[in-house]
């Protein structure tokens, strides 16, 4: 396969193929990150995660329009306003749903399963009745498209550069929240033990709504995110709803740095599978990992001690 | 422009409709417009109990417009209610106003199966305009045949079929991908191909016809890669390094549904400009429909192959584009199905005149050989096997989302849908 090629030719293939692992890298640790928080530290399996995610995406597309059409000189910057106001929507969706059906069904964690799946039917068709069944194209600023040349023949696309950089800020953001917040010990202390950390005076229900709401707020910022590289329409959201739940559920529940950890084996295997076998191959081969894998450690990779 | 003038008129006699004549249609042909219900007593021209009253027909319509689907079976549920309006605004068909009834498939195939069924049994349709997915068509199949009900289908597709129950106003196969291999061949200069598609059952068989066609029929042609990936795959990053690393001349995509968006903006982020034509992109699978949800901008120079593009310069399309944008809004776009979804009403209503009868046996037997005039894609023609002869085009996508037409067949393309020596 590579016989006729020249090493400097190879190496900037491999090169670029190195890159394209680390943006499906990124890709990955945005969708879980939201997704961890809320299935990891309340144990609530999200089934309407992907929709939570493109409320995001048509967040940025209506502000896309609101700058084209109000702010044109500021065109260039609107990503940023986007994100933060996918955040406040997607952690305002999240809030409500939580007080209105997520905290009725904590004891019964299977009933979440089908409530938030039914949930994502009706926001999907909420969608699909306000935005249209067609999918929105979403512009974005011309300096985020089109990629890098780092060399002669090294190209890297600027917008998985910018998925990257938003990747690490936001675990970054979700790590100080987690571990060096009082909210992120509040959240540690109910997941431990939630009697206890109620009987200390730890305002459970509110920590669970703003657990929820920031959960849900992450997924908001991932959608708007991938506007960039993906489609926006009312049921785009499911693309992402299986590797979501795949990284989360690898990574082992309730552990950030599981999280990461297994979003990069799964994307680094993916991708270089993807190299060398066809697509579908690629898939079969890392979901069958994936499954033998939990097979032998049902826990996932990392996990934490918990007393339950 | 008054409403008279704007709609498609299927009795007018061309030269060329007079010159293909001696078949059932040319007594259509003649017939004079304004036909009155009288002439046609309901109990001669309904002997099976079809929903036909002295001045009513019912037929169905059966798209999905709610699930995943709905993307695409939107613009084919408008085209069809905007040629019934049409039709009844030219007096009907026999006399009689066509009503509809619309049921929802709701992107599922048993749902599509049941829906079928009602329409037949209960509701007693003459006719249904509908499915879009093979994988509903093959749903409705076995109702359709068990109940004798009779079904346009629009959408391009992958061959392999002809049913005594459907007729297919959408291209097979062979009609989609030969001249536009062929093209790229001979005015572009491409000798290798690299063959890329979503994981199902169209993209399948229509690489596997385009590889054929290269490798047996394409002198010192090649195909050098060919991959599928799973519907709703969002990340195209290592096919695009694999194309980059095989070097291509063409690019052969058939990738479809969310997962198209992925690919296009990727493509482009990855810095590969379409408008250079290195390597150049044909796509079957992107009409101006998902350009809406892709961005021209992302597409801008890919080249699609089609029967019909919403920019056709003939004045059946300017009057039809013309009607469509007032029935259904200005920012409404027409891509290749929409107007093959069109096609259904009109072609029906020829073959029901020159049947002098709504039976679907009837209809059947009168609908080889019947032909359009009025076609915004121009004259098209019903083929014994039930597919419609048409034209292949080859577009150039626009950064504006619109195609502009840089090729087209000379003579109508017949449709094969078992075609011999591509299986």
């Amino acid at each position: 396969m590579f016989a006729d090629y020249s090493m400097s030719e190879l190496g900037a293939i491999f090169a670029m193929q190195g890159f394209a692992g680390l943006i499906l890298f990124s890709v990955f640790v945005l969708m879980a990150l939201g997704l961890a928080i809320i299935f990891g530290q309340m144990g609530v399996i999200n089934m309407a995660h992907g929709e939570f995610m493109i409320l995001g995406a048509y967040v940025t597309y209506i502000m896309s329009n609101i700058f084209a059409d109000y702010m044109p000189a500021l065109f260039g910057m609107y990503f940023f306003v986007a994100m933060i106001f996918a955040f406040l929507a997607s952690g305002a969706l999240g809030l409500f749903v939580e007080w209105a059906l997520i905290r009725h069904l904590y004891k019964r964690p299977l009933d979440t399963l089908l409530a938030t799946w039914g949930l994502s039917l009706i926001l999907q068709q909420i969608y699909r009745s306000v935005f249209g069944a067609r999918e929105v194209g979403v512009s974005i600023p011309d300096w985020m498209m089109g990629s890098l040349p780092l060399t002669d023949m090294i190209e890297v696309p600027i917008n998985g550069i910018f998925v990257m950089i938003l990747a690490v800020t936001i675990s970054f953001g979700v790590w100080i929240m987690m571990y060096r917040s009082k909210w992120g010990k509040q959240v540690r202390a109910i997941n431990q033990n939630r009697v206890m950390a109620d009987a200390v005076g730890i305002n459970t229900a509110w920590t669970d709504r703003l657990t929820f709401g920031i959960g849900c707020g992450v997924a908001g910022v991932a959608g708007s995110a991938f506007t960039m590289i993906g489609s926006t329409g009312p049921t785009a959201g499911q693309l992402y709803i299986v590797d979501t739940f795949l990284v989360v559920v690898f990574g082992g529940a309730g552990s950030l740095l599981g999280t990461i950890a297994s979003a990069f084996s799964i994307s680094q295997a993916q991708s270089i599978m993807e190299f060398f076998l066809s697509g579908s191959m690629a898939k079969v081969l890392t979901l069958l990992t994936v499954v033998g894998i939990l097979m032998i450690r049902p826990q996932g990779l990392f996990t934490l001690k918990l007393r339950k | 422009m008054s409403e008279e003038n704007s709609t498609p008129k299927s009795n007018g006699v061309s030269r060329r409709a007079v010159l293909a004549g001696g078949t059932a249609l040319t007594a259509s042909l003649f017939m004079p417009k304004g036909l009155k219900a009288s002439d046609f007593p309901t109990s001669a021209v309904n002997t099976t109990g079809l929903a036909v009253t002295d001045d009513t027909v019912t037929i169905g319509i059966l798209h999905s417009v709610t699930g995943t689907m709905a993307i695409s079976e939107t613009g084919s549920v408008q085209a069809e209610k905007l040629a019934i309006e049409q039709i009844n605004a030219q007096g009907g068909i026999l006399g009689r106003k066509i009503e509809y009834i619309q049921e929802d498939g709701a992107s599922d195939w048993p749902t599509f199966a049941e829906k079928a069924r009602k329409l037949l049994v209960n509701d007693k349709v003459a006719s249904v305009m509908g499915c879009w997915t093979s994988a509903s068509r093959k749903a409705v199949l076995p109702v359709f045949e068990q109940h004798n009900g009779f079904l346009y289908y629009p959408t391009f597709y992958e061959g392999l079929e002809q049913s005594p129950n459907v007729i297919y106003t959408g291209q097979e196969a062979t009609q989609q991908i030969i001249a536009g291999l062929d093209w790229v061949n001979q005015t572009k200069g491409a000798k290798s191909f690299y063959l890329l598609g979503s994981d199902y059952i169209w993209p399948r068989t229509s690489n596997k016809i385009a590889r054929k066609h290269i490798e047996n029929f394409m002198d010192g042609c090649e195909v050098v890669g060919e991959e599928y990936y799973p519907l709703g795959h969002t990340q195209f990053n290592s096919v695009i390094n694999k194309i980059r690393l095989r070097k291509p001349d063409v690019i052969y995509a058939i990738v479809v549904g969310g997962s198209n968006v992925a690919f296009y903006k990727q493509l482009k982020a990855a810095g590969i400009d379409l408008t250079e034509e290195a390597p150049l992109l044909l796509t079957i699978s992107v009409t101006e429909d998902e350009i809406r949800g892709i961005g021209g901008e992302n597409i801008e120079g890919a080249y699609a192959c089609m029967k019909y593009f919403q920019s056709l310069d003939n004045p059946n399309n300017i009057e039809f584009v013309k009607a469509f944008k007032e029935m259904w809004g200005d920012d409404m776009v027409i891509g290749d199905v929409t107007q093959a979804a069109y096609l259904g009403p009109w072609l029906w209503k020829a073959a029901v005149e020159a049947a002098g009868s709504f039976d679907v046996d009837k209809v059947r037997a009168a609908s080889p050989g019947i032909e359009l005039t009025t076609a915004p894609e121009g004259y098209v023609k019903v083929h014994e096997n039930h597919h419609l002869w048409s034209k292949t085009r080859v577009g150039r996508a626009q950064a504006d989302g619109q195609y502009e037409v840089v090729f087209e067949t000379a003579e109508l393309v017949e449709p094969n849908p078992f075609p011999e020596g591509y299986q």
